[in-house]
């Protein structure tokens, strides 16, 4: 299953060097870490949580009391974001870690000043860019080391989006859980919202009916619909090719107003509620068919012109490369990992209603992780929420579409773990409860926070001009980082 | 090119004809409420419903902020008879007090002020600021660019620099990791300048409105034009940068 509950007293608590070593070998038997993370016991200790996904589809969850604890980051790179956050947020010590700047530099006032990796040498340059940047986009810092037009290294500073979600989530679920989620990141509102639902529905053993996976399973491929299209317009924008960028654009927003039709909402708030979803979609099935049906032959019209296009390709195709070792060793999830070759999607990896038939195709498509595979991964991925909508919305039968209205109490002492695959990759969200069932800590991990060193690692062999393009290949979000 | 060709043809002219002709936006969207007031011993339950505090028991008379208010239509579900979302998308206005609205209220909007309309009538060029900001309220102004809602054709457009603009549009409940940076883009747009507000957060911090990171748009800089909602529908954002500037009068 996607999810797994667990009374936190039943999980294994290692000594360190036994922790450090069941670390090793999880990770080298090809298993993923879903998330790890840490809870202040007071006296200077933590408790660390960490969990895999291992081949054969099981959560595997272990923990270790400690203080401090010698750094992976540099066996494991993967690992290295996980380690700056725990240190970031609860103060323990990970000794020798190779970059121990804040995550999201919640303890200061200010963000980013002087901590940043160097290149020092007479004809070494360095530019700095953003917080607030040329165009409509959240904020994050950009700083490269270049060598004539060569970049050497781009770090990537966050946090500046850092609103304090996890700290108010504590104590939850109330009336306000719910729209944290659904605001974490506001292009991934049915992602994170369905994932924080498995994890309340886990914890309170409610099942819910075909009906309403199928509309949620609706809402979320629409949702990667709009941002995949959005996304390969604006690519396209980015080396000057004006038809599909302006194209995409306005199909995007047809995307986005196909999910208000459902809820009245472009994004999908208030789509999903616990037990089911808030919205029938009898009334408006047909509809839904049709106007799924155009944007997809606009889309594929619109697209089409990029493959076509020979100044287009030469942008795209050996631009920003992530080599599959280097996507497997940095942890990448999403479109992002599968262009790079790895084959990571929760969707078939589970198989779980109401994507039962849901089959990857990545050897059929050529990858070698440069933009051209990330956009033609994306575009793919289109091709196929489309035909998942299409045969769902024939397929869907009658039911009742949400079982209960009030949140039930939730399990006590128990620790829950969730994954869903958003459009950017692996969501997965972890918490624990207290005795009373009520979120002792609750943890959110969006794709971004996987994905971000990935986008470093792309520009390091290209040049500035690549990275609006790489950027936007990418398209990582920042409040889900800085939450 | 000949490609080109075909699938202009095949993509036709969709720009949408507002402000000339109204669009009707999808029939389950939560515009513009209204609100009877209910009995007062039944106030306080229809207010305990609300997940941001938007309504309010002001000496018995039922209020909705709408600066703070997310549209998430719990109380319009729970209690119909009192408060009813309408399909009105124009929600924008120039006071943060006529946001406030209640059953003998008449709905306001954007205030045309002269100067406003003399140097930003013909042209405005806007620095957006996210400053917290979910990606969603952005996401809707970006869209304000694309062929379908076409603000340039009113001379309304988003700039790179504020050393380029007449004023900021800021987005997010401002974070105390982007409080200084707001500060500094402010600062660099040139007088006379003006500052737009978009979505609950920016407003009043909605969701986020009193958590430790949140530090809120100063106070010092003067707000001309609110525009709520959580995120506000484009078409909202684009009626009321059009009110404001003139372009629409009625």
């Amino acid at each position: 299953m996607d999810f797994l509950v667990l009374n936190t007293n039943d999980i294994k608590v290692l000594n360190s060097d036994e922790f450090i070593k069941e670390i090793s070998k999880n990770i080298e038997k090809g298993f993923r870490v879903i998330s790890y993370f840490g809870l202040s016991k007071g006296e200077g200790k933590t408790h660390l949580f960490i969990s895999f996904l291992s081949t054969d589809k099981k959560i595997i969850v272990f923990s270790t009391i400690a203080d401090k604890m010698p750094s992976l980051a540099l066996k494991y790179p993967l690992l290295h974001i996980f380690e700056r956050e725990i240190m970031e947020s609860t103060g323990f010590v990970f000794e020798n870690h190779p970059c121990p700047n804040p995550v999201r530099y919640s303890k200061e006032e200010s963000a980013a000043v002087g901590r940043f990796f160097q290149v020092k040498g007479e004809e070494i340059h360095e530019v700095a860019v953003g917080p607030v940047h040329a165009g409509v986009i959240e904020p994050g810092h950009f700083r490269f080391q270049c060598f004539g037009e060569n970049v050497f290294n781009l770090q990537i500073e966050l946090g500046f989006q850092h609103r304090g979600i996890e700290k108010a989530l504590i104590n939850g679920p109330d009336k306000k859980t719910l729209h944290f989620m659904e605001t974490a990141a506001g292009d991934t509102t049915i992602g994170h919202s369905w994932t924080y639902h498995k994890i309340i529905e886990a914890l309170s053993d409610k099942k819910i009916s075909d009906k309403a996976l199928i509309i949620r399973g609706i809402s979320l491929e629409l949702e990667r619909m709009a941002n995949h299209i959005g996304d390969l317009g604006a690519l396209s924008g980015d080396v000057a090719y004006l038809p599909t960028a302006s194209y995409c654009g306005r199909i995007r927003g047809d995307v986005l107003n196909t999910t208000a039709l459902i809820c009245g909402n472009r994004f999908g708030r208030g789509l999903i509620s616990y037990s089911g979803v808030n919205f029938e979609i009898d009334d408006i099935k047909n509809q839904l068919i049709d106007r799924i049906e155009n944007i997809f032959n606009d889309a594929d019209n619109a697209v089409s012109l990029l493959w076509k296009k020979r100044s287009v390709m030469d942008r795209f195709e050996n631009t920003g490369i992530v080599a599959k070792k280097e996507a497997l060793d940095l942890g990448l999830v999403g479109p992002a990992a599968r262009a790079s070759g790895v084959k990571y999607d929760l969707r078939s990896f589970f198989k779980l209603k109401p994507y039962e038939n849901y089959e990857d195709d990545l050897e059929k498509l050529n990858l070698r992780g440069d933009v051209f595979s990330r956009a033609y991964v994306r575009w793919n991925e289109v091709k196929k929420s489309y035909n998942l909508i299409k045969n769902w919305l024939k397929n869907i039968d009658n039911g009742e579409v949400k079982t209960k209205e009030e949140i039930s109490q939730l399990k006590p002492n128990s620790f829950a773990i969730a994954l869903t695959e958003g459009w950017r990759g692996e969501i997965t969200h972890t918490c624990l409860t207290d005795d009373r069932g009520k979120f002792l800590i609750y943890k959110i991990k969006d794709p971004s926070f996987n994905n971000w060193h990935g986008l470093s690692i792309a520009l390091r062999r290209g040049q500035i001009s690549d990275f609006p393009l790489c950027n936007k290949s990418f398209n990582l979000s920042y409040c889900g980082n800085d939450l | 090119m000949i490609d080109e060709i075909l699938a202009r043809l095949k993509q036709k002219h969709r720009t949408v004809p507002f402000p000339f002709k109204n669009i009707k936006l999808s029939d389950r969207y939560n515009g513009f409420p209204e609100i009877k007031n209910p009995p007062s011993p039944k106030i306080e339950d229809v207010i305990k419903i609300c997940p941001v505090d938007a309504l309010i028991n002001h000496d018995g008379k039922l209020k909705l902020d709408m600066g703070l208010c997310i549209f998430c239509g719990k109380c319009s579900k729970k209690f119909p008879e009192y408060i009813k979302f309408t399909k009105d998308y124009s929600l924008s206005v120039s006071k943060r007090e006529d946001l406030i609205i209640s059953e003998d209220f008449h709905k306001k909007s954007v205030i045309l002020r002269e100067e406003i309309y003399k140097l930003f009538g013909r042209s405005l060029k806007l620095r957006q600021v996210s400053a917290g900001g979910c990606n969603a309220c952005e996401a809707d102004c970006n869209v304000l660019s694309t062929p379908f809602f076409d603000m340039a054709r009113f001379g309304i457009s988003f700039v790179a620099s504020p050393r380029h603009a007449d004023g900021i549009l800021i987005t997010g409940p401002v974070t105390k990791n982007m409080h200084l940076a707001l500060r500094k883009t402010y600062d660099a747009v040139s007088e006379p300048k003006i500052v737009i507000a978009v979505g609950a957060c920016a407003i009043s911090g909605g969701i986020y409105r009193g958590l430790e990171q949140i530090k809120g748009i100063d106070s010092d800089i003067k707000i001309d034009l609110f525009i709520p909602g959580c995120p506000p529908h484009p078409m909202t954002i684009l009626d009321g940068l059009l009110r404001f500037i003139g372009k629409i009068k009625k």
